[in-house]
């Protein structure tokens, strides 16, 4: 009985959706893939497309949490991110949110325990700077969907329009502990596009991933990169890249008031959607988060007057190595700051890089969090978080693991804007959470279980669970 | 009478090593050469190592660092590096890495005429335990002749340990190699090699301008002379199985020592690799299928390779410019070795005594034991792991202290105490 509505449910989705066929793996018979509702009903009725509307959701998530069954780790050392260490402690997980923390946890008797004995859990961790799926493995020209530089502005294009579910880098970024990560376009333009905020989960469409109602990112990039990308064109300074950046602003608040005019009264024929104003005027109503790719602390100075004189926020500055010299300036705005750990050298604004960035950031009281830029660098966020917690000690500043763990989990939680809903072990908010081998700031150290909504989604003590993209197979050895 | 004095003093400036005798006591001292020695003594006298042991007598008066709860350790070497001549990647002008050659070989670019022993990478690698480095040119399908560089302070002269060490060839990118095809790039090798030989044998006829035509101009043939008398060794690049096979082919032809560089899926075709006594320069840091030619990377290589009895040193395979800017960061590429696999004595070797034989310094440096140049470092605990800080940096038997300019940016802008 079962099965038969299993076959029709199939043969709808196949109707919807005639290139994607039937689950390949059990593991990949993901609950959220597919379409929205609204796309999948047959009747040809005009869209809300003609209009340009606050928070519209044109490609919605469609994610929804895998199989889980109520879990207590025991025994282990919970780091929270919201409070000290408890050194012999519990955490319970339950209809997929954290039900209980401590050092003595009540647990249903129908409950899996999972012995922590010498472990160490955290929350999952969060990567707010990734390219995985829209740099996918292997990177080879017909994969390469990052930057759409074809113009500065592009404030037009969607990260998850470029994003491949079948990029073998994500089940191997989970597999470090990593649970959620923001995609954003490259940096060849001053304002790159959309960025959008995914679980590492199974599935076969970027809507199966989706974070419900995280807000959507806008990347932009300072410095270098641009008037390099266009110095034929222009921009080709940086006193180039600050008059693009202005003059699309300008243009956005104009798109902004026609608009929001317009939804207000609906009196006369509506105005022309413009998709990439659009974006602009969604971040100027505060509806969409800045991440500012900026190296140098003068410029991180001026982009910030850019956005007093446009009237919105920056969420946070990326790859902003030299924070350390404006670490004040970043807390009186209320700037999040995403770093490397040690990464420095490879361009003339990456070359006052210090491996005490995030100490010193921390110190001053601004918002520093770790991010890695990179598909590898994203499987040992961890191992690059022990480095600068170190290398603050080694200075002088005297980082506790608490606080270091905070550079891997609540801080980039709220870069996102998530951080009501994940980012730590905190009655109530969504059971992400990694069991590591050890202390997860040692080199030895693994990400053993990563929980994603309460659901065991790596296990590295059971292989037949292993997460194998459409890709690897034939292509990748199944030992691998 | 005035000039004589400051000749005299220069001397003594110049040469801060003589008859100056360190001891480091009461150590946790890996020789390597030799199993490790919990509460151990090093005596270095005139910058060479001439006691390792536990029963070691330290003479009165010595200067003495006590090395309670520490470990000793050779400096390190990195293998694979661009330090000293790549400053900043993307700035063009301080790339002397990769030469123009002549129809993609430059055998006789002796990338060490390049290096800046001023470049600001030298300190901070240093400071991380990093003594030898192996500088390599990159590029083209043979890229040139790579060096060993002690991370002192001074002139080219002072840190040049030795050059060249090994040949550079790459056999994984057609293109790169000016080819179409790997079959056309392995042919084209194969020309060359044979070319080498018959050069080698005619020299005479060439002079005299009576020779067939060759596939390089002499400079270059000449440069690789060495490499087919079986005395420099031949760095191949390569990752695939099949890449690595072809390679391994060359070694049956040829009279070559190989090494093999990268090595993404090299534990494809482990007991080949040991069978033929082949090296691999590999890393433990990247499971990505990053090209067709690197589908099977992963990071258990390096332990498997040794399992099967190939000798491994090790090499950043990240993507964080391990090769310049963090060549200091290779103890963590052991460290991961270590978690994916490896044993920790391997990974230790893979980072000192191994890469010292393969480029043939082993009689002076990558072992803690009499009669050895005093290439060394002690570790506030384990080398591998992020707690741990580096106290001392010994090279060539002078202990380095020299601040770099992370050092002083970090001092420049970190909170100052309240007072």
């Amino acid at each position: 009985m079962n099965l038969i509505i299993r076959v029709v449910v199939c043969a709808c989705l196949l109707l919807a959706f005639a290139t994607q066929q039937l689950p390949q793996t059990p593991q990949q018979r993901e609950p959220g893939a597919g379409t929205s509702q609204a796309a999948a009903s047959p009747a040809p009725s005009p869209g809300p497309g003609g209009t340009s509307l606050p928070n519209a959701d044109p490609f919605p998530s469609t994610y929804k949490p895998f199989p889980r069954r109520t879990t207590v780790i025991r025994n282990a050392t919970i780091m929270t991110a919201a409070g000290p260490t408890i050194p012999n402690g519990s955490v319970l997980m339950r209809d997929g949110k954290i039900a209980a923390v401590g050092a003595s946890v009540d647990a249903p008797a129908d409950a899996l325990v999972i012995d922590g004995t010498g472990k160490y859990v955290t929350p999952g961790l969060i990567d707010v700077h990734s390219h995985i799926g829209d740099y996918p493995a292997p990177g080879v020209d017909a994969n390469s969907d990052g930057n759409e530089a074809t113009s500065p502005v592009t404030a037009n294009v969607w990260a998850e329009h470029s994003v491949w579910p079948q990029d073998p880098q994500i089940p191997r970024a989970l597999a470090g502990g990593l649970t959620t990560m923001q995609i954003l376009p490259g940096s060849a333009n001053l304002i790159g596009g959309r960025s959008v905020v995914v679980k590492l989960v199974p599935s076969r469409t970027v809507q199966g991933m989706k974070f419900p109602g995280a807000k959507y990112g806008l990347k932009m990039a300072c410095g270098e990169n641009p008037k390099r990308v266009y110095q034929t064109r222009g921009p080709s300074t940086r006193m180039g890249n600050v008059a693009g950046y202005r003059a699309a602003w300008i243009q956005a608040e104009a798109y902004r008031r026609k608009w929001d005019a317009w939804n207000a009264t609906h009196k006369g024929d509506a105005p022309t959607r413009d998709l990439g104003l659009e974006t602009l005027a969604e971040v100027l109503r505060g509806n969409i988060l800045v991440h500012n790719h900026c190296y140098r602390a003068d410029e991180m100075a001026q982009m910030i007057d850019i956005a007093k004189e446009f009237g919105y926020k920056i969420r946070a500055f990326h790859h902003a190595v030299e924070s350390y010299k404006i670490a004040e300036l970043l807390k009186a705005n209320d700037i999040g700051s995403a770093e490397w750990a040690d990464w420095g050298g490879f361009k003339m604004e990456a070359n006052d890089a210090v491996k005490a960035n995030l100490a010193i950031t921390e110190a001053f009281g601004a918002r520093a969090m770790i991010h890695s830029d990179s598909a590898l660098g994203a499987q040992r966020l961890n191992q690059e978080v022990a480095k600068a917690m170190y290398a603050g000690r080694a200075a002088g500043i005297p980082i506790t693991e608490e606080q270091a763990l905070r550079w891997l989990t609540i801080n980039p939680a709220w870069a996102l804007g998530l951080d009501d809903k994940i980012g730590s072990l905190e009655v109530g908010k969504n059971a992400d959470v990694v069991l590591w081998s050890g202390n997860p700031f040692s080199v030895y150290s693994k990400a053993e279980k990563v929980w994603i909504d309460g659901a065991m989604l790596f296990d590295r003590t059971d292989s037949t669970q292993k997460w194998r993209t459409d890709f690897e197979l034939g292509n990748v050895k199944e030992n691998n | 009478m005035r000039s004589i004095l400051l000749i005299y003093i220069c001397l003594i400036a110049a040469s801060p090593v003589l008859a100056q005798t360190i001891a480091i006591t009461n150590a946790k001292v890996y020789p390597v050469s030799a199993p490790p020695i919990t509460n151990g003594t090093v005596i270095i006298r005139d910058g060479v190592i001439v006691a390792v042991g536990d029963h070691v007598t330290v003479p009165a008066g010595t200067q003495t660092i006590d090395a309670t709860g520490k470990i000793v350790t050779p400096g390190l070497i990195n293998s694979l590096t661009e330090v000293g001549v790549v400053e900043i990647g993307q700035v063009r002008e301080t790339n002397d890495a990769s030469a123009k050659g002549t129809n993609n070989v430059a055998a006789a670019f002796r990338v060490w005429d390049g290096l800046n022993p001023a470049s600001t990478v030298f300190a901070p690698t240093r400071q991380e335990g990093v003594t030898t480095v192996i500088v390599t040119p990159r590029g083209g399908l043979v890229s040139g002749q790579a060096a060993a560089i002690d991370l002192g302070v001074g002139h080219v002269a002072d840190v040049m340990r030795r050059a060249p060490v090994a040949m550079i060839a790459q056999i994984r990118s057609a293109s790169a190699a000016g080819t179409n095809a790997r079959g056309e790039l392995i042919g084209k090798l194969r020309t060359l090699l044979d070319d080498v030989k018959f050069y080698a044998a005619h020299r005479p006829d060439y002079d005299r301008a009576a020779t067939r035509s060759l596939s390089a101009p002499n400079t270059e043939l000449e440069a690789l002379i060495p490499v087919l008398e079986g005395k420099l060794p031949l760095i191949i690049e390569a990752d695939s199985m099949a890449e690595i096979d072809a390679a391994l082919a060359l070694v049956r032809d040829y009279k070559l020592q190989l090494i093999i560089s990268g090595g993404a899926e090299a534990w494809m075709t482990a007991d080949r690799l040991a069978v033929a006594r082949v090296p691999v320069l590999a890393g433990a840091m990247n499971n990505i299928p990053e090209n067709f030619s690197s589908l099977n990377q992963r990071q258990e290589n390096a332990a498997l390779l040794r399992r099967a009895g190939v000798k491994v040193a090790l090499v950043g395979n990240g993507d964080g410019d391990e090769n310049r800017f963090n060549a200091r960061n290779i103890k963590y590429e052991a460290g991961n070795a270590v978690a994916y696999g490896m044993s920790y004595d391997d990974a230790l070797r893979a980072v000192t005594l191994t890469p010292a034989e393969l480029f043939g310094l082993s009689d002076r440096i990558g072992s803690l034991q009499a009669g050895r140049e005093a290439n060394l470092v002690v570790w506030s605990g384990d080398p591998f792991e992020f707690s741990t800080q580096v106290e001392h940096v010994f090279i060539r038997g002078r202990e380095v202290k020299e601040p770099s300019r992370q050092d002083m940016l970090i001092e420049r802008y970190k909170p100052k105490p309240v007072r």
